[in-house]
């Protein structure tokens, strides 16, 4: 069905066509619209999942541990401070290997007080284990939520996937949504190693050092094998519904001389500088990062590339164009913009590529620095 | 693509106006983003919201700095906020106002929606509804059709009067 919603709306949207067993939440700003929805769909009987009201996001995510290994598909919702409060369970979600689907709202963190976008909060998630990633649009909210069940029950795969969405800027923009008929795109939850009462184990023994590692090792084998999952998932998807996604979200790439690389709206917005720089002459491409883990192979070799950071890493720069500079030998021009809800618009970005100086960093709206 | 600036107070329905007015484009076929700007909200402070209309999807996220159409649903805003502030040299402004206002050069506008809402009895908290008016305001603008307003205030009002009221203002702006 053809219609009009809110990211927030989006990705309630998704979790009820997915159908989960139990969702347990706490209302977070600009995240709330999320658990709010969903639990209208469960008091109008449209859901017929166990809505868990708790009082803390640590609660949310130690009851969706405890559901999700009793055998029951899971979702819970937070932002910002919330995410960081049910950090501890954050950890223990992925090391305990349960396929839990979370949608992060990004949002800033205090102090100052501050509830709009940035990328801070999921990043500092960032080795939990949790696959992430990022989407662009309305739309996308709620196709990647759909797939993020999938991918994250996939046998292969079987650790948690959190959907990030800027707050306010998508979570609170209205834009056309596609919902679908979803048949048997999700096949039944399986947890080959859920609770069985017939069968009593010990879930979370004290593992010693001869053995830790090995569970370890495992998170990160799962992890290289969830990049062919997220393959055949967004492939089968595209065949199914006719949308197509990929680890980035490439544009006028193909015989671009510098690319930008955004992640979220940012990264949607950076395709209207694009297309003023090609006005202009410039050979500009863009690069959305959908993807942050696994974080995707990217081919970006005789570009110049420009890296928009809505996130920092005190002490050392950008997290993303770290992460490119690590993982490509690039030397970006790494731009940090968007902090905060900080307004950045398609001439902004047009002007951090007109202007760039590889090997560079600067403070987008901060004269005074070097 | 057309781009449009609401300024109203918290509490006015300037955020619903925005919405119901992209559900309306999106009606007619268009494609249609509604963004307000969240400060901090409380009711009375000055809120703005943001509108863009176009046949193309739309992949802009951040605020409308040059609008073609600046609605200002309380006037008394205009002591505090420039609401002109970017307006395109061929734009257009639709005040809620029973008057002209003096100094509004350019193409302005003038209805009298808070007169349209009371007349209706179409009062929350104390406040006269304005979001569903100033539809029927922007139909008779051709911003977007009648009957896709009166269908997107349907989908999103059980009480018909708020179509009545959009009706009215279709009426009584001259243009």
């Amino acid at each position: 069905m053809l219609t009009i919603a809110t990211g927030n709306k989006a990705v309630a949207a998704a979790v009820k066509a997915a159908n989960p067993g139990v969702i347990a939440a706490y209302p977070i700003t600009p995240q709330t619209e999320i658990v709010e929805q969903i639990a209208d769909y469960v008091t109008d009987g449209e859901l017929a999942s166990r809505y868990i009201p708790v009082e803390s996001e640590h609660s949310a995510m130690a009851a969706c541990i405890g559901a999700s290994a009793g055998g029951v598909r899971t979702f819970t919702a937070t932002s910002s401070h919330g995410l960081l409060y049910m950090h501890e369970m954050v950890h223990w979600a992925a090391g305990a290997r349960l396929p839990i689907v979370m949608a992060n709202v990004n949002r800033a963190l205090g102090p100052g007080w501050n509830t709009w976008a940035e990328h801070t909060d999921a990043f500092s998630q960032r080795d939990t284990g949790w696959l992430q990633v990022f989407v662009g649009t309305v739309q996308e909210a709620y196709d990647a939520t759909l797939m993020a069940f999938k991918i994250a029950e996939d046998e292969r795969v079987l650790l948690p996937v959190m959907v990030n969405l800027d707050g306010f800027t998508l979570s609170h923009i209205m834009q056309s949504l596609e919902t679908a008929e979803i048949g048997d795109f999700l096949p039944p939850y399986h947890l080959p190693h859920a609770i069985d009462t017939e069968n009593p184990c010990v879930y979370g023994p004290m593992t010693g050092p001869a053995d830790y590692f090995r569970f370890r090792w495992d998170i990160e084998r799962s992890m290289r094998d969830a990049r062919g999952v997220i393959a055949d998932v967004e492939r089968e998807f595209a065949e199914r519904f006719g949308r197509s996604y990929g680890p980035t979200e490439d544009y006028r790439c193909e015989d671009a001389d510098v690319v930008v690389i955004a992640m979220g709206t940012l990264g949607k917005e950076a395709e209207v500088a694009v297309d003023r720089l090609r006005d202009e002459g410039i050979k500009a491409g863009s690069m959305r990062l959908r993807w942050f883990r696994p974080f995707p192979d990217l081919d970006l070799a005789g570009r110049e590339v420009v890296v928009i950071d809505r996130d920092y890493s005190f002490g050392f720069g950008g997290v993303v164009a770290h992460s490119i500079r690590s993982k490509t030998g690039i030397e970006p021009y790494s731009v940090i913009a968007g902090l905060g809800g900080q307004e950045v618009t398609y001439n902004d970005i047009a002007d951090f590529v007109r202007n760039r100086h590889p090997g560079e960093e600067t403070w987008f709206g901060v004269s005074d620095h070097v | 693509m057309y781009e449009i600036r609401i300024h109203s107070r918290g509490g006015q329905g300037g955020v619903t106006a925005a919405k119901l007015l992209a559900l309306a484009a999106f009606r007619d076929g268009k494609y249609a983003t509604a963004c307000p700007f969240y400060g901090a909200e409380r009711r009375g402070a000055p809120v703005v919201s943001f509108v863009r209309i176009d046949d193309e999807p739309i992949k802009i996220y951040s605020q409308i700095h040059e609008p073609d159409l600046v609605i200002v649903l309380d006037t008394s805003i205009m002591d505090v906020v420039d609401v002109l502030q970017g307006l395109k040299d061929d734009g257009t402004v639709l005040l809620n106002s029973a008057h002209p206002l003096p100094g509004c050069n350019g193409t302005c506008r003038h209805v009298d929606l808070t007169g349209i809402a009371l007349a209706e009895n179409l009062v929350v908290a104390g406040s006269p509804i304005l979001n569903t008016p100033v539809l029927g305001a922007l139909a008779k603008m051709d911003i977007v059709t009648l009957p896709s307003v009166e269908k997107a205030i349907r989908e999103m009002f059980a009480d018909e009067r708020n179509v009545k009221a959009a009706e009215a203002a279709y009426e009584e702006l001259k243009v």
